[in-house]
């Protein structure tokens, strides 16, 4: 029940985000410091949750297979690899850690 | 950041084809869209039914929050930590709802209906065109793509992930980490962007051993006042 209330929550929230670009006249919302904001919260966010998915387990900062996931996406990424490409190459570097 | 009513572009482009427009449209859409398998995978290994990971694709339909709330309930977060995180993922589309406002002149009427579709992927083809005609094709075609192909491939990932067992063994895992490093890389080309992604990353690493699963993520956001404050002082200098 409570991963349904999050997946509403969430749902209307980012809707009425997009909603409010839309109707809100530009400058109420293009100010610098907003601007910045909008522009680096989601670097902050999503460098962040890139660390916090390899490294942490439970309460503890751990290196495993996924670290060799983590390398082979950003080798992806370098060559400039289509997403899913990248997603796969990560995936089946990880898996074929867990092997050896 | 003025925007033109006659963009700089327009003279050679402005006669640019609806074939071209469409092209472009559908490259992004079909290339984009199919990776909701990634997502539907991801939501079966957070433990997700198969309804809640389709739900997610269909009313949040912005693939950063999707996968970061997901990320954060696998984890055991509280969720109100992890709906926080996925909102400020989210914030961004409101920006390119501005200036997609000034492109579309969309009929009030249709602004609901167009908003679910205000995205990264739309935002960036709707303003590469030259003109509203093209900025208007490009973002119907671009989103409406886009939204069928993600919402399809979610529920064929979940699916099939969902039967495959302990996503572990299969590495899947590591495609959470994957998925925010590609949405991540494109943003790392400034250095004060750089700046910010690795106090972001020091100050979740510090804060996992002792705060609440899902704040050290919120934590993390500090570094935006952090590194603009840091900035500041050195040019004040």
């Amino acid at each position: 029940m409570t991963v349904w209330i999050a997946v509403l929550a969430t749902a209307a929230g980012c809707y009425l985000l997009k909603l409010l670009g839309l109707c809100v006249p530009a400058r109420l919302l293009d100010r610098p410091a907003v601007r910045t904001f909008a522009t680096l919260a989601p670097v902050a966010l999503l460098a962040a949750l890139t660390a916090q998915q390899t490294l942490v387990h439970g309460h503890l900062l751990t290196a495993d297979a996924r670290l060799a996931g983590l390398a082979a996406a950003a080798l992806a990424l370098w060559r400039r690899a289509p997403f899913l490409v990248v997603v796969l190459a990560a995936v089946a570097a990880t898996a074929l850690v867990r092997l050896a | 950041m003025t925007v033109t009513t006659q963009p700089s572009c327009a003279e050679g482009r402005a006669d640019r084809p609806a074939r071209a427009v469409l092209r472009d449209s559908l490259t992004v859409g079909v290339g984009v869209g199919i990776s909701g398998v990634a997502f539907g995978a991801a939501g079966a290994g957070a433990h997700l039914t198969v309804a809640q990971t389709c739900a997610l694709s269909l009313l949040v339909f912005t693939g950063a929050s999707q996968f970061a709330l997901v990320a954060a309930l696998a984890a055991g977060a509280a969720p109100l930590a992890a709906v926080a995180g996925a909102l400020f993922l989210g914030v961004r589309n409101a920006f390119y709802g501005m200036r997609l406002a000034e492109r579309l002149h969309l009929p009030v009427a249709l602004r609901p209906l167009a908003a679910q579709l205000v995205i990264d992927e739309t935002a960036a083809v709707t303003l590469a065109q030259p003109d509203r005609r093209t900025a208007r094709l490009g973002f119907t075609a671009t989103g409406v793509s886009l939204f069928a192909l993600w919402n399809l491939s979610t529920l064929l990932g979940a699916l099939g992930a969902g039967s495959l067992g302990d996503p572990a063994r299969y590495g899947l895992d590591a495609a959470g980490p994957a998925v925010f490093l590609a949405l991540l890389a494109p943003r790392l080309r400034d250095p004060r962007e750089r700046r910010v992604a690795a106090v972001a990353v020091v100050l979740v690493l510090a804060g996992t051993p002792v705060l609440p699963t899902g704040v050290p993520v919120l934590l993390a956001l500090a570094a935006v006042p952090l590194v603009g404050l840091a900035a500041r002082g050195r040019s004040g200098r």
